[in-house]
């Protein structure tokens, strides 16, 4: 076959030729060419199965609304399924396959279904698959999805780039029709910043698939004329390939470009597609009307289209779907499509008009009052039968039929905001309501104006009165010149009498039946008549079928459409890929990373890193021969405690606060009390929720009078900030606070072990001895001669000090210390050995942390003052947080040294069962001692610090069977209990 | 022990890094000092006083103001950047804290930040796939804080095709990595 059905005409390039595949079978198109419009050209009708009952499809439309003609688009990593072959963009080298077929599509075994469609009626779901429960998620979804599923993925990674982007304009034009381009041309003309986008590749809506003349021209040539005016004026945005997909808060509408879904494989480094959020200050709904079917037995035929879509695969891209051709409609424009495909050599065998008062067109038979009541041809139309007004039936022999229930308008966008479209009885549809989106209005077919003349009209007037809400004074041009005709409709929904079924929404198999169904059975509100028949869901959203469905039901009921109402929309407008709302974060790049400043050398060290949040530490730094982390890790932590360990703790937040009120407001947010500390010292602090539970904590230093620097947990750094930002700005505006993060101002170095202070003497400048800088002192000394600060704290529970520079600096003070440390064999710890440094201490962290303990859980209750006020100073007092069978941070050690702790397990009592009454508490955070020989782990465990020395069972429930360890419950200070490391 | 600390650029060079992705030039700038200058509560009129001595400009909201040595960015109410030449102004906060008294609050940022400068004949098709920032509407010594693949930066528009970002240092390499996909992606 070589595009058998290809006639003259169109605005393709027939100069140049694309190869292409469907199901294995290579044909020809050409540039300008749908998928769809080239299969058609090629005399291939059917393009796939029906979602329920495998029906053999075809085409419907020519258009985003297509519900039949779904496939798989390329093939491997890129391939894609449900691509509406109606919109898909031909190029050299395309493969499509069909989908929802086996074997074939011509014989797919699973069209079984349409035999025994008595039993797939609405609700068969819910009425069959309702025993026994378990079976559900086990036997009938998946069998179910095996057979109703649309098209499958690969499961290979996508290989393509999206990318995201922000777009900003005075006005935004949704839609490229006559409306748009009018609208659009007159925002331009007025100077105003105008983004006019369309989901089409051609700009120019319906005048591209009509014969109309606009302004003595084509409409199709006005169009392009026009989008070069457009093209010249440097505050015109052209957006072709690109879906407005939804409206959004304060204008925003969200916009998907197609970017290079026209070729084989993207350019190197451009996205596949662009997902644009686009900030408009107006809008202007420009996006045409859809026409709907009749429903009629069998109607769902592949070539049995609807009437503007056949018209158009003739005027726009030079296909006759059929040689023999009959147009069954109930208004004025089904008849254009017999006048243009006459008009281009197409042999019109008949219009059916259901009116037995349309006009006649000369030459052409006409069946007055007249219906469809059945098609044939299973795999493609073969012909039609026909009822006349007095009821007499007759076969035609035809291999496309055009059906033509009128126009809906597009009121997709306007509904976003939950608007409900009004229904218009001029032309039997509905239109945009009230409260549309703010800044949105609606011009052309979208707002219900049918004619060419209207479009143009409607679309400058809303243009000039959107710009007028922002002052900008557009002028009124002077239209061209286009046609102006009345609609003419009587309403038709559906051919009644007939035994078999009709068709209302052909992608979910809803037929007319199921709508009488739903109402046998009372689900007769929209939304009901909605989920029960599953009217209008999956790709398509109902485009087609949604009015022709509830205009049944109102029929049903006996209530006008009115009365029944309307569904509304929600984004997107159309199917939306994964990939392009994930854009650029997706692997690797979900999120940047955040590097500490030894990461260069960590690097060069071999260090195995961690994400820690954003931020990558160092876990451990394996040295040449260690083959397991344990062997690292444990080497760390011994080196650090006999001699001196050093690590980058840059990543604990920095707060700076300052003020003459900075003392009295740490006071507010820490339970502790800061105001009365010394300059040059520094504290622990503990920083309470309202609720009374800890929030965070950490140690803060008063580097002046009225400054001081606060270090925050890793994980609430920016929490905290933001913590004090909204008690600073909301709480106490009066206070004279001002604060800032230099997290990333500082590289800062623990320095730990019995030599930390001999390895600091070596670089630093001042006298650091016990009597100069003594426990908890901190201040500002040179490196040197290079600006630092010193802190004597300390995590690990040895003498220890954190040392900062400038955070350039960093990476030459990792490599001093560790040279000034070798004559100590110092060692560089990671986040593991520090893990282990502090459990041996008993220090709290994320673990304890957790949200749900208080500073008394914590074994920290004596902290909260009671002599000043706090945040969750008051509801920490509560009865039930000071329990004295509550929770309390205890020890644990397993009796015998070789036994093995998980964190997670449960406390019970030795003998009980494992239930949850007799929960005891559980185990936080487990680690293995190597001054100990044995795992250790912090846990909470009701009443525990009246339970020091017992015994218990720490249970793991989290395996099959459960485990269990003996454990004795010891204090959480493993390692120097009294502290006099720390104080050396 | 000077000569031993060695620093290095925030995207870990000896030197600051330049690159060149189509038409966008990124260079990485390493000689801007940067400290923050909060005007203590109550005590704005003192600041101004005090900047005017000081050569110190104080622009309004979402403005730059360029000076000699100090130029400044406002941040927010009573609160801006100020940068000055790293070679003569290393020591920026004690030099500001000097001149301002206890009239601010000021606090050394010069290496929270990594600055970038992008240079193209129009950055705007860069930019709008990275921020919301209407570039092409801000005027020249527009700045902003906005938010650039997740990382809070601060934007300058110096020209319609010259812009200084501010983005966190620790993550200057997913920042520039950032930019240059979307070079990559207009150009």
């Amino acid at each position: 076959m070589s595009q058998s059905n290809r006639i003259a005409g169109g605005q393709i390039d027939r100069s140049r030729t694309f190869r292409f595949t469907f199901d294995g079978t290579a044909y020809t198109g050409h540039p300008g060419d749908t998928l769809a419009s080239a299969l058609l050209s090629n005399g291939v009708r059917l393009m796939g199965r029906s979602f329920k009952y495998h029906r053999p499809r075809g085409p419907l439309s020519a258009g985003s609304e297509e519900p039949n003609a779904l496939v798989q688009l390329r093939s491997g990593a890129r391939q894609e399924p449900n691509t509406r072959a109606t919109v898909a963009e031909l190029f050299d080298g395309l493969t499509a396959t069909s989908q929802n077929a086996w074997p074939s599509l011509r014989f797919d075994a699973m069209a079984i279904n349409d035999r025994l469609n008595t039993f797939f009626t609405a609700g068969f779901y819910y009425k069959t698959f309702m025993w026994p429960a378990s079976f559900w998620e086990k036997v009938y979804e998946p069998i179910i999805r095996r057979a109703a599923g649309l098209g499958a993925l690969t499961r290979e990674e996508d290989p393509d780039e999206y990318d995201k982007g922000f777009l900003h304009c005075d006005l935004l034009v949704i839609g490229a029709g006559p409306a748009g381009l009018s609208a659009a041309l007159t925002a331009g003309r007025a100077g105003a910043r105008v983004i006019l986008a369309d989901e089409d590749f051609r700009m120019g809506g319906r005048l591209n698939a009509e014969t109309h003349e606009v302004g003595g021209m084509a409409g199709a040539d006005w169009a392009a004329a026009s989008v070069a005016e457009l093209a010249t004026m440097p505050n015109v945005r052209l957006m072709a390939r690109t879906t407005i997909v939804g409206a959004f808060d304060h204008g925003i509408y969200g916009a998907v470009e197609r970017v290079s879904d026209h070729l084989a494989v993207p350019e190197k480094g451009k996205p596949r597609q662009t997902l644009w959020r686009i900030y408009s200050r107006r809008a202007i709904l420009a996006g045409g009307a859809t026409e709907r079917p009749i429903a009629f037995e069998n109607n769902d035929r592949p070539g049995i289209m609807l009437a503007g879509a056949l018209r158009a695969y003739a005027n726009r891209w030079g296909v006759a779907v059929g040689d023999r051709v009959a147009i069954f409609t109930n208004n004025d424009d089904g008849l254009r499509s017999a006048t243009d495909l006459r008009a281009k050599g197409v042999d019109v065998v008949a219009v059916i008009d259901a009116r037995a008062d349309g006009p006649l067109l000369p030459g052409i038979r006409h069946v007055k009052g007249g219906e469809v009541v059945d098609a044939q041809g299973r795999l493609g139309l073969t012909s039609i039968t026909v009822r006349d007004a007095s009821g007499r039936t007759d076969n035609l022999r035809v291999t496309a039929l055009g059906v033509s229930g009128g126009w809906n308008p597009n009121v997709n966008i306007s509904s976003h905001h939950r608007s409900r479209p009004v229904w218009d009885e001029g032309i039997r549809s509905f239109i945009p309501g009230a409260d549309v989106p703010a800044g949105q209005s609606a011009a052309g077919a979208a707002a219900g104006v049918l004619s060419t003349h209207g479009a143009l009209a409607t679309g400058q007037a809303q243009a000039i009165a959107a710009l007028e809400g922002l002052g900008i004074t557009a002028k009124a041009g002077s239209l061209p010149e286009a046609e102006d005709a009345p609609v003419s409709i009587t309403p038709k929904w559906y051919v009644s009498g007939g035994k078999g079924r009709a068709w209302i929404d052909p992608q979910n198999d809803v037929t007319v039946k199921d709508v009488k169904l739903a109402h046998q059975e009372n689900f007769t509100s929209v939304e009901h008549l909605k989920r029960y028949t599953t009217l209008g869901m999956a790709t398509d959203q109902g485009k087609t079928g949604n009015v022709l469905g509830l205009a049944v039901m109102a029929g049903l009921t006996g209530r006008t459409i009115p009365e029944t109402g309307t569904t509304i929309y929600r984004p997107p407008y159309t199917p939306v890929a994964m990939g392009t709302l994930a854009g650029r974060s997706r692997g690797k790049e979900f999120k940047p990373f955040r590097l500490t400043p030894s990461h260069k050398w960590a690097e060069e060290q071999g260090a195995v890193f961690v994400e820690v949040g954003m931020w990558l530490r160092a876990q451990w730094l394996p040295k040449p021969g260690e083959s397991h982390w344990r062997e690292s890790v444990d080497r760390e932590v011994l080196a650090a405690r006999k001699s001196v360990g050093i690590c980058d703790v840059t990543t604990l937040g920095k707060i700076d606060i300052q003020g003459t009120d900075a003392g009295a407001f740490l006071d507010r947010v820490y339970c502790n009390t800061f105001s009365t500390l010394a300059v040059g010292k520094c504290r622990y602090g503990l920083m309470l929720r309202e609720d009374g539970m800890v929030f965070d904590d950490g140690t803060t230093a008063r580097m002046g009078e009225h400054e001081y620097v606060m270090t925050t947990t890793i994980a609430n750094a920016v929490t905290v900030f933001r913590h004090l930002e909204y008690c600073r700005q909301v709480l106490w505006p009066d206070m004279d606070v001002q604060l800032i993060s230099t997290t990333e101002a500082w590289a800062q170095f623990s320095v730990a072990g019995p030599n930390a202070r001999k390895l600091l003497e070596k670089i630093v400048d001042q006298d650091i001895s016990d009597a100069a800088f003594s426990y908890m002192g901190a201040g500002e000394i040179t490196v040197g001669g290079l600006r630092a600060r010193l802190f004597r704290i300390s995590f690990s529970g040895e003498l220890a000090y954190e040392i900062a520079v400038p955070t350039r600096y960093g990476d030459a003070m990792i490599r001093a210390l560790v040279a000034a440390g070798q004559e100590f064999d110092a060692v560089v710890y990671g986040t593991e050995a520090l893990g282990v440094m502090r459990v041996e201490k008993g220090h709290v962290a994320g673990n304890e942390l957790n949200g749900q303990s208080s500073a008394l859980n914590m074994g920290l209750g004596k902290m909260v003052s009671k002599k000043k006020d706090s945040i969750g100073m008051v509801l920490s007092q509560r009865e039930g947080m000071n329990d004295p069978d509550g929770y309390r941070i205890v020890g644990v050690k397993p009796v015998d040294p070789a036994g093995k702790l998980t964190a997670g397990s449960h406390f019970l009592e030795i003998g009980a069962a494992a239930e949850i009454a007799n929960d005891g508490g559980w185990l936080t955070s487990k680690v293995y001692s190597p001054h100990l020989g044995c795992d250790i782990a912090l846990g909470y465990l009701k009443g525990g610090d009246q339970k020091i020395g017992k015994r218990m069972r720490a249970v793991n429930l989290l395996v099959k069977p459960a485990t269990e360890t003996e454990v004795e419950i010891v204090s959480p200070h493993f390692f120097d209990p009294e502290g006099e490391r720390l104080r050396g | 022990m000077a000569d031993m600390l060695r620093p290095l650029t925030a995207l870990g060079g000896h030197a600051p890094a330049e690159l060149a992705v189509g038409l966008l030039i990124v260079t990485e700038r390493f000689d801007v000092a940067l400290a923050s200058v909060a005007a203590r509560r109550g005590r704005m009129a003192d600041l101004a006083r005090a900047v005017v001595k000081t050569g110190l400009p104080l622009p309004e909201a979402g403005r730059h103001a360029a000076g000699t040595p100090y130029s400044a960015f406002w941040v927010a109410p009573e609160m801006w950047f100020v940068e000055a030449p790293f070679a003569t102004h290393e020591g920026i906060a004690g030099m500001l804290k000097g001149a301002l008294g206890d009239a601010a609050s000021v606090t050394e940022q010069t290496d929270a930040w990594v600055a970038l400068d992008l240079a193209a004949p129009d950055l705007a098709p860069i930019l709008e796939r990275l921020s919301n920032v209407d570039l092409r509407a801000a005027p020249d010594g527009f700045a902003t804080r906005t938010v650039i693949e997740h990382l809070g930066c601060y934007l300058i528009r110096h020209g319609a095709g010259n812009v200084r970002l501010y983005g966190p240092r620790s993550s200057a390499k997913s920042l520039i990595h950032a930019i240059e996909g979307a070079a990559t992606a207009t150009f």
